[in-house]
Parts: structure tokens; C-alpha cells; sequence
């Protein structure tokens, strides 16, 4: 068993197509607020499990540490974020750039989704919207994206 | 992932998408895209190591520059070559009444305990069967392996799940047997190929699928190289 192999069950997975690429400008990064969205299919212990083919969202706390795990692919090596969670979810290192001023602030709260997805529909049209439109709401303006 | 990317941007949001993929980054395109050659699991690439975290973060946001579409690569990467495996010391066997994972999960238990006091529980147990359960699900593994029907053999909920739960019981204790950071997939190597957990856990799997079990039961009971 090597990473390698791991990948080439995957690499000639179907991706979706966008026939056009939005593009967002932000403020400086100095002035922006920051969260992090996931699809490692993060949650606090305290909230729903994330459901074999879950199309949701989970709103992630950023003043709280205890982000588990709810991933159903045993795909993906998990030791590392259960020895640092920051190799999946670096929230100590955004507090650490905002601390430095080189972030504006980091956002109060961050997100979960799932990434084992066989049908993507419901999340680019749906679930995915309305997480982006919430986070907006938030005063997010700078998403960092990080997979398992 | 990238699907996000493209949604959250349609949505007003600037965004970066991180990649191990690169073939799935590329062919996605999120409107930024930084390809890191990293372990699946390790987006940040390197546990324990906030410097090298830093600098994958600053090459992230450094294409929030760009005033339009980009993609690029990490310029460093991390490659597992299939060796690495925790050296984690086995218990000694205790009660040799016992079948061998039994007695091993149990003899297990406070290597568990210390690393969830340390580490936090991160990656299991405790989605379906927590860590006072995990032998229930390790014995009725064994008796599937030893050819009752999976649906009789009280299994404590879906197959794959419950087997997520006992592998991460596993790499918890691992992580309170062992002083050092873990090597991408040495957790997962040393559960599957080094414990008698992992071999009943592969042989219910092997038992499932011989049995004419549907493939989507048994095929996610372990990573799909197996």
C-alpha cells in the first residue's frame, strides 16, 4: 500500500466541467476576513454525523478544537489529522497570520462539507450556494479550500 | 473541492482551492488553484510542522494576486514510498481465552485513552462504536470472517463505518504508543498488515466478498488497494 496507489484508484475520476470560471476579487489580504471550508466532512461532537452520501453543510466554530472526522472514504490517511489538525485544518496557522496582520481577521466561524460525492448536483446548485451566500453574510471575503 | 471553489466565487467570495490531486485540480479548474504533491489526508502536507504549513498557506494566498484564473504547484513534494509503519509495540497476550484481537484491542485501551487526552478524538472511535464497544464490533467481525452472514453477525451498524471506527481506535492508540510525528499511511499500514484486528477485519472483508456480499458493502471496509 503506497499513496500512489491510492491516488490511481481516483485519478481518472470524472470532474465536473464549468463552462465559465467566476471570479471573485478580494480586498487586500491585510483587510480581509478569512475562514476555512473543508471537505473533510469536519464536525464538533455535538453535531450530526455526516451521512453516507451527506450533501450538507456543518458550521465549524472557530473558538472551539474539537473537529472530528465524519469522512466515509477510508481512502485518505487520517493519522495526521489526528496527530495535528492543522494538516487538514489550519486554523491555528490563520490565527497566527492575523496575529502577524498579514490577514485581516480570521473569520468567527468556518465550514464542512463532504467530499465523497458521487453526484455533485446537489452541492453546486443547492447546498453550495447556500454556504458561499452564508459565509457571505458572515463577512467572509476569502475562503481557503483544503480536501482530504 | 474545487466545485466549491467555483460556487463560493459565483457567490461573491474570493477563494483558494488546495489539491493532492493533480489531475482532479487541473480538470476541475477552480478559478485559484494551488496543487500540492502531498499525501491524500495531508493538504497542509507536513503534521506537527507549522513552518512548512506557513509556507504551503502563503503560496496559497499569494495567487490572490492574480487578476484572473490561475493555477500552480507547491514547489515541494512529500512522496510515500508503501514502507513506512509505525513501530508501535503490540500487548503482550493476557488472556489467552481470548481470540488474539480481543485480547489486543483491550490491552490497547490505555495507549487509546492517553492519546485521546493528548491529541483530542479526531478520527475515531465514537461515530458508530465508541471506544467501550470497539471489541463488540472486532467479534462480530470475527464471525463473519469465521462465515456467519454479515447481517447476522451484529455487526453494530454499517459495515464500513463501524470498521472506520475500529481503524481509528487503532491509529489513536498508535499515536499514544509512539513519541514522533507518523508517517502518511504508517498508521493505516501498521492497523492493516500488523494487528490481528486489521487481519480479522481483512478477512471479514475477503469473507463478504466471496460470499457474494453487494461490492459497495464490503469494498469501503478498507482503502481500496486491498
Amino acid at each position: 500500500m503506497a499513496d500512489r496507489d491510492m491516488k490511481a484508484l481516483t485519478d481518472d475520476i470524472e470532474t465536473p466541467v464549468f463552462e465559465t470560471t467566476a471570479f471573485a476579487t478580494p480586498p487586500p489580504l491585510a483587510q480581509a476576513t478569512v475562514a476555512l471550508v473543508t471537505t473533510a466532512s469536519l464536525h464538533h461532537p455535538d453535531q450530526d454525523d455526516f451521512a453516507p452520501v451527506d450533501t450538507g453543510y456543518r458550521v465549524l466554530d472557530g473558538s472551539r478544537r474539537d473537529y472530528v472526522t465524519g469522512h466515509w472514504s477510508p481512502n485518505f490517511d487520517a493519522i495526521g489529522f489526528g496527530y495535528d489538525m492543522n494538516t487538514v485544518f489550519p486554523l491555528d496557522r490563520l490565527d497566527e497570520l492575523a496575529a502577524q496582520g498579514v490577514i485581516g481577521r480570521v473569520s468567527d466561524v468556518h465550514m464542512a462539507y463532504a467530499g465523497n460525492q458521487f453526484d455533485l448536483s446537489t452541492i453546486r446548485m443547492d447546498t453550495g450556494p447556500a454556504g458561499g451566500r452564508w459565509l457571505r453574510e458572515q463577512g467572509v471575503d476569502v475562503v481557503l479550500l483544503t480536501p482530504v | 473541492m474545487s466545485t466549491l471553489a467555483h460556487v463560493f466565487e459565483a457567490e461573491g467570495i474570493a477563494t483558494v482551492a488546495l489539491g493532492s490531486m493533480r489531475k482532479q485540480i487541473a480538470n476541475t479548474a477552480p478559478p485559484r488553484g494551488l496543487w500540492c504533491d502531498f499525501p491524500l489526508g495531508r493538504p497542509l502536507g507536513k503534521p506537527g510542522d507549522a513552518e512548512f504549513q506557513h509556507r504551503v498557506i502563503a503560496a496559497a494566498f499569494a495567487l490572490l494576486e492574480s487578476d484572473g484564473p490561475v493555477f500552480a504547484e507547491f514547489p515541494e513534494s512529500i512522496t510515500d514510498d508503501g514502507t513506512g509503519v509505525e513501530s508501535c509495540p503490540l500487548p503482550p497476550r493476557h488472556d489467552p481465552d481470548l481470540h488474539p484481537a480481543i485480547d489486543e484491542a483491550r490491552g490497547l485501551r490505555a495507549a487509546y485513552d492517553r492519546a485521546i487526552e493528548r491529541f483530542g478524538n479526531r478520527m475515531g472511535a465514537g461515530r458508530v462504536v465508541d471506544a467501550d464497544h470497539v471489541t463488540d464490533a472486532i467479534e462480530a467481525l470475527i464471525r463473519v470472517q469465521e462465515g456467519t452472514p454479515w447481517k447476522e453477525a451484529g455487526i453494530p451498524g454499517i459495515p464500513a463505518r463501524v470498521c472506520q471506527d475500529v481503524r481509528g481506535y487503532y491509529e489513536t492508540a498508535a499515536l499514544g504508543l509512539s513519541d514522533h510525528v507518523p508517517d502518511a499511511w504508517a498508521g493505516t499500514r501498521w492497523f492493516l498488515d500488523h494487528t490481528e484486528a486489521g487481519k480479522v477485519l481483512l478477512g471479514a472483508r475477503v469473507a463478504m466478498r466471496d460470499a457474494g456480499v453487494k461490492q459497495p458493502i464490503w469494498f469501503y471496509m478498507a482503502p481500496g488497494d486491498h
